[in-house]
């Protein structure tokens, strides 16, 4: 069983851009080697000559005029937000200065 | 009269169309049993007070297809103006400015919401446990839980709380939840109904669909609810331009008996012995009254759970980055544990270094279970089988064990992977007077045949109209 480092469940939690807790960490840690442990079985499926299925109707592109159409006004759009400023939403700096 | 939140959806309709009670009573009784039973259950998130006041408003209610009937919605689908929680503490405030496009077609013909039903946070669990509200309780056995994700939406139907319901179906989440409270629910075929105001899930796998208290009710709705959207553009008609699998021109198939495959992987030593009695008694229910039934095969049932518990979680990774706390909603924190869970899993299973050796090969199984479902009704019409390996479980009996949970969606994910409608309804009791549930599956829009087949069984048997003692 490959087991997820401490450092590997950090990085995870980085990308996924959530905030863990030492014990969270380690709970997942745990959790998500046994699961993936578990999904690996399908290594042993032979594959070679299937594509992959992501569409499962058989849908192909679907094309529509360019027709500006309703659409929710900026007052309804800032309705949930949590903090708003000249009708724009207001978010934490991302650059530094 | 009273007690009319008892009333089946066809009755009810009926019952309005000849005046023989009006659609604002049938409202109050059915907040009245809201009130008298709801604090014991927990289907609802919220309730809407002013149903009444809607129906009340109504003009020409009575020439609509579902003339002021009240019914529940699962609080993943978005309500213009009514709270919408997805079941998580992230979004307990937020308030859509729009509605799910079902949702509204549902209104548009009449109908009108009585409340939002609890699920699993985000539709992500097979109990409701994950909810970020405490869980819904089964009507049968108030210590069980009722399934999930869609297990407020059908314990609220089991217990007449409203006349019908609506839920999502990602990997189970309509057909366990039914079968668990002895109700019937239909998965559509995938695009069959919008997933427009859906707070998506895993957007290759969701489908809304009907919950109701017999398959003529979710025949009923699933057809207001059903079409295209031009906000989904992986909706479609029944009549799509080259699905991978459809039925054949009916008078070909007439010809001879409606044939229905009982896969052998369905009936292994892992299920149940009571669910197997019950579910091969109602295939020689279907024989005895003129179905032919025959075994066939779904090698690849085996690997179904490891598919969906890779490409599931990575789908959902990718839709759950949306909850920033910016536009809406709470920081990300906030998340339950189980969605925690997932966005990890998705994030590591997509991240550099291991995408072909999960997702990439994950998809690649996906086309095999596709394969086997198209190749077996090359021999059958349709597929029957149980929905879950055991009957309805006892809260906290599985929940600290994530990847147990995983596996008891067994049955039911392998629809999800191929894209095909399932249709679940009640076949008997344990005898611990547990409900049991089947499920017939059935090629891509084959819909109108489940349907059949279905209306067909219950007319054969009263399994579907016994209630909970609540």
């Amino acid at each position: 069983m490959t087991k997820l480092t401490k450092s590997e469940v950090e990085h995870i939690g980085k990308l996924a851009n959530l905030d863990l807790t030492q014990n969270e960490s380690e709970k997942f840690g745990r959790e998500l080697t046994e699961i993936l442990d578990f999904v690996g079985k399908l290594s042993s499926v032979d594959t070679e000559q299937i594509p992959p299925l992501s569409n499962v109707t058989g849908k192909k592109n679907v094309f529509r005029e360019d027709r500006v159409g309703a659409s929710l006004s900026q007052k309804e759009a800032l309705a949930n937000a949590s903090s708003t400023h000249n009708g724009f939403f207001k978010v934490k700096a991302i650059f530094e200065r | 009269m009273s007690d009319l939140n008892k009333l089946s959806l066809k009755v009810a309709i009926s019952g309005i169309k000849q005046k023989d009670f009006s659609a604002k009573e049938l409202v109050t009784d059915t907040l009245k049993r809201i009130k008298e039973v709801d604090s014991k259950l927990f289907s609802f998130i919220s309730v809407d007070e002013t149903a009444e006041e809607k129906v009340s408003k109504q003009e020409d209610g009575k020439e609509m297809p579902l003339p002021g009937i009240p019914f529940a919605v699962k609080d993943v689908l978005s309500t213009k103006d009514l709270g919408t929680t997805a079941s998580s503490k992230i979004i307990d405030n937020y308030v859509p400015p729009y509605e799910a496009t079902v949702v509204g077609k549902i209104e548009r013909s009449g109908a009108v919401v009585v409340g939002k039903t609890n699920c699993d946070a985000f539709a992500f669990g097979a109990s409701t446990e994950n909810s970020g509200f405490g869980p819904t309780k089964n009507p049968w056995d108030l210590e069980r839980v009722p399934g999930g994700s869609s297990g407020g939406s059908a314990a609220a139907v089991a217990a007449d709380e409203c006349i019908f319901a609506l839920g999502t179906d990602t990997g189970g989440s309509i057909r366990q939840p039914a079968s668990f409270c002895n109700v019937s629910g239909l998965k559509p075929t995938y695009g069959a109904c919008s997933r427009f105001g859906l707070l998506a899930m895993a957007s290759s796998f969701d489908c809304p669909g009907p919950i109701g208290k017999s398959v003529e009710d979710c025949e009923i709705v699933f057809n207001l609810m059903k079409g295209k959207d031009g906000r989904d553009a992986t909706s479609s008609e029944k009549d799509q331009k080259n699905p991978p699998s459809s039925r054949q021109p009916a008078g070909l198939r007439r010809a001879s008996k409606i044939k229905i495959g009982l896969p052998k992987e369905f009936f292994t030593e892992g299920i149940d012995s009571e669910v197997k009695e019950l579910v091969k008694e109602a295939a020689k229910t279907l024989e005895k009254s003129g179905f032919a039934i025959e075994d066939v095969s779904l090698p690849h049932t085996e690997y179904a759970i490891a598919v969906y518990y890779i490409l599931v979680p990575s789908e959902i990774s990718s839709n759950m980055a949306r909850y920033d706390g910016n536009r809406f909603g709470h920081q990300r924190e906030t998340f339950e544990d189980e969605v925690k869970r997932r966005i990890m899993l998705g994030t590591y299973t997509l991240s550099a270094g291991y995408f072909d050796e999960y997702y990439l090969k994950a998809l690649k199984v996906r086309a095999l279970i596709q394969k086997d479902y198209l190749e077996a009704f090359e021999k059958v019409d349709l597929i029957l089988g149980p929905v879950s390996p055991t009957p309805p479980f006892k809260i906290g009996e599985m929940v600290s064990d994530p990847l147990k949970m995983y596996i008891a969606d067994i049955l039911t994910v392998s629809a999800n992977l191929a894209g095909i409608p399932g249709l679940a309804f009640p076949c008997g009791f344990t005898k611990n007077n547990l409900p049991v549930g089947l499920q017939l599956l059935g090629p891509h829009f084959s819909e109108d045949l489940l349907f059949e087949v279905g209306k067909k069984y219950q007319n054969l048997t009263d399994f579907h109209k016994k209630k909970p003692n609540i």
